[in-house]
C-alpha cells in the first residue's frame, strides 16, 4: 500500500519539480542575459500547448520510441526512489537514451540523424563515468543496492570527491547544456535546428518534454546519492549542482564533440580511476 | 488560452532584402525580449505555431514556402511581415517575383512597413495569437497547398 502511494507521488511530483526546474533555468538564463525572461511556469504552458496540437510524424514508429523513452525514464526514476540495484538503474537509463536516439534516426531526416549520432557520442563519453560511479558505490558498501547507502556511517562524498566532479560534468552532458548541447539545441536559444527532436511536433514533442522533466529529477537524484545519509544536505547538493550547471551553460560556448570525448575519456576517466584506486588501496568501508 | 501563452514562431525568408529579417531578429534581443511572452523562434516547422514570412515570393522558392506551410501542425497562422511579404513591395514588378505571400498560402495577418519596427512585429504576433485561439476553438484547419511547378497564380 505504501509502495503504491510512493509510486503515485513520484509519477505526479517528479514532473512538477522538473517543470519548475526547467522554468528556473529559463528565468535564470534570461536574467544572466539582462532580460526579463518568461514566467516560471512557461515550460508547463509549452507542454500544454504542444499537447493540443496536431501530431505530425514522418513515420508512425516515431511515436513508439518516445513512449519507450518516457517509460524507461520513469522506470529508472522509480528504481532510484525504491533504492534498487544501481548498475541496473544505469542500464535502464541507457535504454531510454538509446530509444530517443533510435527515434531520431528512424525519421531519415539529415538534421535528426546528425543530432542522433552526436547523442551517441555523448552516451559514449558519459557512460564509463557512470559505471565507475557504480563501482565506487560497490567498493564502499559491498553491494550495488542503493538501500545500503542510507545507513552508511558517513556520506559518499567524503571518499569520492573526484567522482563528484566528474558527475557534475556528466550532468552537464546529460542535461544537454553548453558546452555539450550539440545533440539538441537548448530552449530559447533560437537556433536553426533542434537536433534529434527536429522531426517531432505536437504531442510527440510534448512527451519528450515531459520525459525531460522526469530526467531532471532523476539526474539530480544521482547527485543526491553523494549525501544520501542526510537527505536535507543531499537535496541541497543536488540543487547546488543543478544551479552550477545552469551557470556553466551561460558562460560557455558549444564545443566540438571530439573535444567532449577527449575531455571525458582522459580527464574525467582518469580522475574517476584515481578515486577508485584510492578506494581500493585504502579499503575504506562505509558499512 | 494555452496557445496564446507559448507562441513558437518559424521565420521564413522568401527573397527578403534582409531589412525585415534584422527587425525580426531584433525582437529576440534583450531590448524587446520576445521570450517573456513565451515567443521562441524555433527552427523546425514541425514545432511552430506562427509562420513569420518576410520578403516577396519568387518562382524559385514558391515550393519551399508551400512545403514549409504544409509541415506546420494545425492550428497555425501565417504572419506577413513587411511591405514585400504583404504585396510584393518594391520588388512586385520584377520578372521572377510572384507577389505577396498571400498569392501562395493563406495569410492571416499583415505587418506593413519597410521595414516594420520590432514593436510592430510584436504587435502582429499578438494579433496573430487571437486568430490562433479562434482557429483552435472553431477547429479550423489550415488548407493543404499543393506543390506544383513554377505555376503563375491566376491573378498575377
Ligand atoms: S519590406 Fe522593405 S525591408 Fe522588408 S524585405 Fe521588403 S524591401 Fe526589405
Amino acid at each position: 500500500m505504501n509502495d503504491i502511494l510512493t509510486i503515485i507521488l513520484v509519477l505526479i511530483g517528479a514532473p512538477i519539480l522538473g517543470c519548475l526546474a526547467s522554468g528556473i533555468d529559463r528565468k535564470l538564463t534570461a536574467r544572466l542575459q539582462g532580460r526579463v525572461g518568461p514566467p516560471l511556469l512557461q515550460p508547463y504552458y509549452d507542454v500544454r500547448k504542444l499537447l493540443s496540437k496536431d501530431n505530425i510524424v514522418v513515420n508512425p514508429s516515431q511515436n513508439f520510441y518516445v513512449i519507450v523513452y518516457l517509460a524507461f525514464i520513469i522506470l529508472s526514476l522509480l528504481m532510484l526512489v525504491f533504492k534498487q540495484d544501481f548498475l541496473m538503474i544505469i542500464f535502464v537509463y541507457t535504454v531510454a537514451s538509446v530509444a530517443l536516439v533510435v527515434g531520431g534516426m528512424s525519421t531519415g531526416s539529415p538534421y535528426a540523424r546528425i543530432g542522433s549520432s552526436r547523442e551517441i557520442m555523448a552516451i559514449l563519453s558519459y557512460e564509463p563515468v557512470l559505471i565507475l560511479y557504480a563501482l565506487a558505490i560497490y567498493l564502499l558498501t559491498g553491494t550495488f543496492k542503493l538501500s545500503a547507502l542510507l545507513d552508511a556511517s558517513s556520506p559518499l562524498l567524503m571518499y569520492t570527491p573526484l567522482i563528484f566532479i566528474a558527475m557534475i560534468v556528466v550532468l552537464n552532458i546529460k542535461l544537454k547544456k553548453s558546452p555539450f548541447d550539440y545533440s539538441t539545441s537548448h530552449h530559447g536559444h533560437q537556433e536553426l535546428i533542434k537536433g534529434m527532436t527536429t522531426e517531432y511536433g505536437g504531442p510527440g514533442f510534448a512527451t519528450i518534454e515531459i520525459a525531460h522533466f522526469y530526467e531532471y529529477v532523476f539526474l539530480t537524484g544521482l547527485i543526491f546519492l553523494f549525501w544520501a545519509s542526510a537527505p536535507v544536505i543531499g537535496v541541497l547538493i543536488g540543487i547546488i549542482a543543478y544551479l552550477l550547471v545552469i551557470v556553466i551553460d551561460n558562460i560557455t560556448a558549444r564545443v566540438y564533440w571530439q573535444w567532449m570525448l577527449k575531455l571525458s575519456w582522459t580527464i574525467l576517466l582518469v580522475i574517476s580511476l584515481v578515486n577508485i584506486a584510492f578506494l581500493y588501496v585504502s579499503g575504506v568501508k562505509l558499512i | 488560452m494555452s496557445l496564446a501563452k507559448s507562441p513558437w514562431i518559424i521565420h521564413v525568408n522568401c527573397n527578403s532584402c534582409n531589412g525585415c529579417d534584422i527587425e525580426v531578429v531584433a525582437c529576440l534581443t534583450p531590448l524587446y525580449d520576445a521570450e517573456r511572452f513565451g515567443v521562441i523562434n524555433i527552427g523546425t516547422p514541425k514545432q511552430a505555431d506562427i509562420m513569420v514570412v518576410t520578403g516577396s515570393v519568387n518562382y524559385k522558392n514558391v515550393n519551399v514556402l508551400k512545403n514549409l506551410y504544409n509541415q506546420i501542425p494545425d492550428p497555425k497562422v501565417v504572419l506577413a511581415v513587411g511591405a514585400c511579404a504583404s504585396t510584393g513591395g518594391i520588388f512586385h514588378d520584377c520578372y521572377n517575383v510572384v507577389g505577396g505571400v498571400d498569392q501562395v498560402i493563406p495569410v492571416d495577418a499583415y505587418v506593413p512597413g519597410c521595414c516594420p519596427r520590432p514593436e510592430a512585429i510584436l504587435d502582429g504576433v499578438v494579433a496573430a495569437l487571437s486568430i490562433l485561439e479562434n482557429k483552435k476553438k472553431g477547429n479550423i484547419k489550415g488548407k493543404e497547398v499543393k506543390l506544383k511547378g513554377n505555376e503563375v497564380p491566376s491573378n498575377a
